[in-house]
């Protein structure tokens, strides 16, 4: 498998990439060895589901495969569950007008 | 070099399967097409599809050219091609491109035969005289390099872009380095990952023409003033962990594995042999795509899914493969091999040979999940109205 299993909870798949994916269903509390200290998975995550590493805030860039999947919509703290409902995509937004937000 | 037991055709490479091809050009000539595959037996295999008699220009062109694909797939020995007699859609021009890839192929016109019974009756004899005349073909040994592979991924989830994606990747690069050619498609799923596939375009041409195709999918979304969330990820994707489609398309194209990107060719249109990675320009639909892939050429299909897919092709055997181990236990009877044990620690290596390994199973005769079942879906796709405008404005 391409990237790193962090304590058997997490992959991270590039180095850079500021999410995990849960590699079985994970449960409030589990602890993801991260950067020499430790991040605390704060709400159960499904199997496949994603998990920050660290803190992003509103419209920061959310990275897996060490490219960039989208941004953050709202505050996401270390361990929060990663996904529709706080990260967005910044591609094919027709519902966005231009210049409204980037659509690089 | 790797070998596979396939038969020789009068042109073009070699079949993984031997089929007589019954072939509607309408809706109108589908039922009969099916009632003449159902009545005439195993090695007689139809082509059902929804398009109708009538279709604006640009559109016949492209069923046009898919069924000419079709009957000209190397999997099929030989065709009967059934029109109702009201299409636009011209049967004599399907026939001729599948009679020039020297392939016996006969017109059933179901007005002039007297209606549907008179049609079927006719048809099933005539399927039956076709493959009378092929069914003594044995397979022999062929070169993987006669191998167009068509890879697909549908149902994805979390697990496409770690574990069966990149597997399947892994045989395609093993292909392409026995000489074969690999092909995927979806452009929509390329959005969010096209720099990476334009990094690897063989020509600075090649490069510019693929992000153009991908910019069109992306601006048709934009134009109707809707986003693609959504419809992509679909709500199953999401379920199974995708959130954008970014994450999506770079999961999804590791498919194709890590090779050069020697081409990219129109909808159905006809993949080089020996070519290694060329792209097709489809719609993100499956069946669709899968059907243009074999219309170009592919002879053996390989379709991962993290959710769960069970379809399959009417001309190709579809090789399911998932990397979800939930769906390898709960779907085991649809699927025919099981990559999640990437999740345990099997390297993308050794289960990407497993996958080759497979491929060449099943190009040498070996049953597939969805061929054992029947699964034969089979969909054309069609041309939407801004496709069409844009098709105008640059004839």
């Amino acid at each position: 498998m391409k990237g790193e299993v962090l304590g058997g909870v997490g992959l991270q798949m590039s180095r850079h990439d500021n999410v995990v994916t849960a590699i079985d269903d994970v449960e409030a509390g589990a602890v993801i060895p991260y950067d020499g200290g430790e991040v605390g998975v704060e709400e159960a995550v499904p199997f496949g589901h994603k998990i920050a590493l660290v803190e992003l805030a509103p419209g920061d860039e959310v990275h897996k495969y060490g490219e960039v999947i989208g941004r953050a919509t709202e505050r996401i703290e270390p361990g929060q569950w990663v996904h529709t409902h706080n990260c967005r995509s910044t591609r094919g937004r027709g519902d966005i007008a231009d210049g409204e937000e980037e659509v690089a | 070099m790797e070998s596979f037991a396939g038969f020789d055709r009068p042109s073009g490479p070699a079949g993984v399967r031997n089929y007589v091809a019954v072939i509607p050009v309408s809706v109108a000539a589908s039922a009969v097409a099916d009632a003449i595959a159902e009545r005439a037996g195993e090695q007689v295999h139809s082509t059902p599809h929804q398009m109708g008699t009538d279709p604006p220009e640009q559109a016949r062109e492209q069923i046009e050219r898919t069924l000419s694909g079709i009957g000209t797939n190397p999997n099929v020995g030989a065709a009967v091609v059934v029109e109702l007699g009201t299409e636009s859609t011209d049967a004599d021009a399907v026939a001729d491109a599948i009679a020039d890839a020297d392939r016996d192929v006969e017109v059933l016109r179901i007005r002039e035969r007297g209606g549907t019974s008179a049609s079927v009756e006719a048809g099933v004899e005539a399927a039956n005289r076709l493959w009378a005349d092929i069914a003594g073909l044995e397979r022999t040994e062929q070169d993987a390099s006669q191998l167009i592979f068509g890879v697909e991924c549908g149902g994805s989830d979390a697990t496409s872009g770690i574990a069966s994606n990149p597997a399947v990747g892994r045989a395609c690069d093993r292909l392409v380095e026995d000489g074969g050619t690999a092909s995927f498609s979806e452009t929509s799923e390329f959005i969010g990952a096209e720099h990476i596939l334009a990094d690897r375009c063989e020509s600075e041409s090649l490069r510019e023409r693929l992000l153009e195709r991908v910019d069109f999918r992306e601006s048709a979304a934009q134009l109707m003033g809707v986003d693609l969330r959504g419809a992509q990820p679909s709500p199953g994707n999401q379920e199974g962990g995708l959130t954008t489609i970014e994450e999506k398309s770079l999961g999804a194209i590791v498919k194709g594995g890590t090779t050069p990107v020697r081409g990219l060719v129109d909808y159905a249109d006809s993949l080089p042999v020996g070519g290694g990675l060329v792209l097709m320009d489809t719609p993100g639909y499956d069946i669709e795509s899968v059907v243009g892939k074999v219309a170009g050429g592919a002879q053996v299909v390989a379709f991962t899914t993290g959710r769960g897919s069970t379809t399959g092709n009417p001309i190709a055997p579809v090789i399911k493969v998932t990397g979800n181990p939930k769906t390898a236990e709960r779907l085991a009877s649809n699927m025919d091999i099981d990559v999640s044990t990437i999740l345990e620690g099997e390297s993308i290596e050794s289960a990407g040979d497993r996958v080759y390994d497979l491929l060449l199973e099943v190009a040498s005769g070996k049953r597939t999940a969805a061929e054992l079942r029947r699964l034969e879906e089979f969909a054309i796709n069609e041309l939407q109205p801004n496709e069409l405008a844009q098709l105008r404005e640059s004839a």
